[in-house]
């Protein structure tokens, strides 16, 4: 989809827009390595990658704020109207949920320290690696149809999320029965159900991000819609 | 950067250079139709089938749009997109220009505001006018709003006057500032104040509709917040046409809004939708600052 983004009679505020739209989507990448390094520290019992997961964490944070306040300056500056405010105030939204996925890889790479120093059989890696996959393709998805604007690929992705949603129900189901089975592995259980919970939570805020970008692109609300609606 | 280029008839192209060809090339200027929602269930103000031309030239193209009563609506475009022009044939000012021709059909609460019988006088008292710089009379601030109310004989006795005239300066929020000084020339006022005098003797002789043509180009932030805030008011008593060149202003005021382009009447929508989600391509590259 052309919006036309570029063609403003200020340079200047072309420019600033492009700036926020690539600094947001360097933020997605960073937080797409977050995830990817937090289930790669849990899955090998890596605890040097997951310390460094959440070092890195801080820069997630700044990115942050640093692009808020790009964002409320463009707001004081040039007052943007149309699809220039849809942009600003998505990438605005945006950028909390990317914020929230980097928490909760950092939670992820907490919970594979931990493990880490246990040791002991990894039940529940299975359905961890199966929905992570699935979330981080969707992430990915997320991030490539903001930066196309592409509201048709973001309504596909958010599609995607019930099927997470499903996969997460059952997994913790057999986590449940794991926990039947022997009481004695209930606070390691617990602790990946906190990864799957997290998981569940990263395919939420992608599910977000691209309600953001379909109101961008087509001015659309999509929020507490349900499926059948988009 | 951005050039606009209309090129013969058979070529009208709306905007062909750098704005964005995706954009622009499918927008042809005859085939433009307004799109939104130009007509109201109440209108007080009413055209139909408008064109307007200066000797051969058209400035106007079959344009329809209701103005309802008591709603403010801003009409906007880039310089030389017609608005100034249509503005002012709604209270007949093209008359005095010779060479000026309106066709189609004008009416004011269903009268047909180009009538020969149409007195003119009598209607511009109905459809108030304000300028883009302030244009008092040379007289004191007291006369410049007693002028209309003694020409249509408003008023028989001084203390009628006297009434009109406070109650037009308090409507105008100007009373507070100069009802020491009455008697004093309504020049050596501020431009903000002077605008808002000439508001007040607008109001005087209590028009149906004002017609606004940039009335706050000349003025600082201050006097055009004063301003604003004036119509806004104004609005609950008065049907209000609103030509301005600042967006934020139309943004600010109006509760429509429409985009004129080059003599067509583009799009006309509440100016919320307008300003998020506007319905015509031209009208965001417009209000986007993609030209104009």
């Amino acid at each position: 989809m052309n919006l036309n983004l570029d063609q403003h009679i200020s340079q200047k505020f072309n420019e600033d827009l492009e700036s926020i739209k690539t600094e947001m989507l360097e933020m997605g990448g960073l937080v797409e390595t977050q995830l990817t390094d937090a289930i790669a520290a849990l899955e090998y019992a890596d605890s040097e990658l997951a310390e460094k997961v959440l070092k890195r964490e801080d820069r997630v944070d700044t990115m942050e704020v640093d692009i808020d306040e790009a964002c409320t300056s463009i707001i004081a500056l040039r007052q943007p109207a149309a699809s220039d405010l849809r942009m600003v105030l998505s990438v605005l939204k945006s950028i909390r949920d990317l914020e929230r996925i980097g928490d909760e890889a950092a939670k992820i790479a907490e919970m594979a320290l931990v493990l880490c120093e246990q040791g002991d059989a990894p039940r529940g890696y299975t359905e961890i690696r199966h929905i992570s996959s699935s979330v981080r393709e969707m992430l990915t998805d997320t991030l490539d149809a903001f930066a196309r604007y592409d509201s048709q690929a973001a309504i596909k992705t958010m599609r995607a999320d019930k099927k997470v949603d499903l996969d997460y129900k059952s997994a913790i189901r057999e986590m449940i029965t794991y926990m039947m089975e022997d009481p004695r592995s209930i606070s390691r259980v617990m602790k990946i159900l906190w990864i799957l919970r997290s998981l569940e939570r990263i395919g939420d805020h992608s599910k977000n991000i691209c309600e953001h970008i379909v109101f961008f692109v087509s001015g659309e609300d999509l929020r507490h819609k349900s499926e059948s609606e988009y | 950067m951005v050039s606009m280029a209309v090129t013969n008839d058979t070529e009208t192209l709306v905007s062909k250079v750098d704005v964005g060809t995706a954009l622009m090339d499918d927008h042809r200027l005859d085939d433009i139709v307004t799109i939104g929602k130009p007509l109201v269930d109440n209108a007080c103000l009413s055209m139909r089938n408008v064109n307007v031309f200066y000797g051969d030239k058209q400035a106007i193209f079959d344009v329809n749009i209701d103005v309802g009563a008591n709603e403010v609506i801003a009409m906007i475009g880039p310089s030389g997109c017609g608005k100034s022009t249509f503005l002012r044939s709604i209270n007949r000012m093209n008359d005095t220009v010779e060479s000026c021709r309106v066709s189609g059909e004008l009416l004011l609460e269903g009268a047909d505001i180009y009538d020969p019988a149409m007195d003119v006088v009598e209607l511009r008292a109905r459809i108030g006018m304000v300028f883009q710089k302030p244009n008092p009379f040379p007289k004191s601030i007291y006369d410049n709003v007693a002028y209309g109310p003694r020409l249509h004989g408003l008023a028989s006795k001084r203390a009628e006057l006297d009434e009109i005239v406070e109650t037009s300066l308090v409507k105008a929020g100007l009373w507070a500032e100069v009802k020491d000084r009455l008697l004093q020339p309504g020049t050596g006022l501020s431009g903000g104040q002077q605008q808002r005098l000439c508001i007040a003797r607008t109001i005087a002789i209590s028009p149906e509709v004002i017609l606004m043509d940039e009335p706050c180009s000349a003025l600082d932030p201050i006097a055009t917040a004063r301003i604003e805030e004036l119509i806004a008011e104004l609005s609950q008593n008065y049907t209000i046409a609103i030509v301005t060149h600042s967006m934020q202003q139309a943004a600010r005021v109006s509760s429509r809004t429409a985009y004129f382009h080059l003599g067509r009447l583009v799009e006309v929508n509440d100016t919320e939708k307008v300003f998020t989600m506007p319905d015509h391509a031209l009208t965001e590259a417009y209000i986007t600052g993609r030209f104009g």
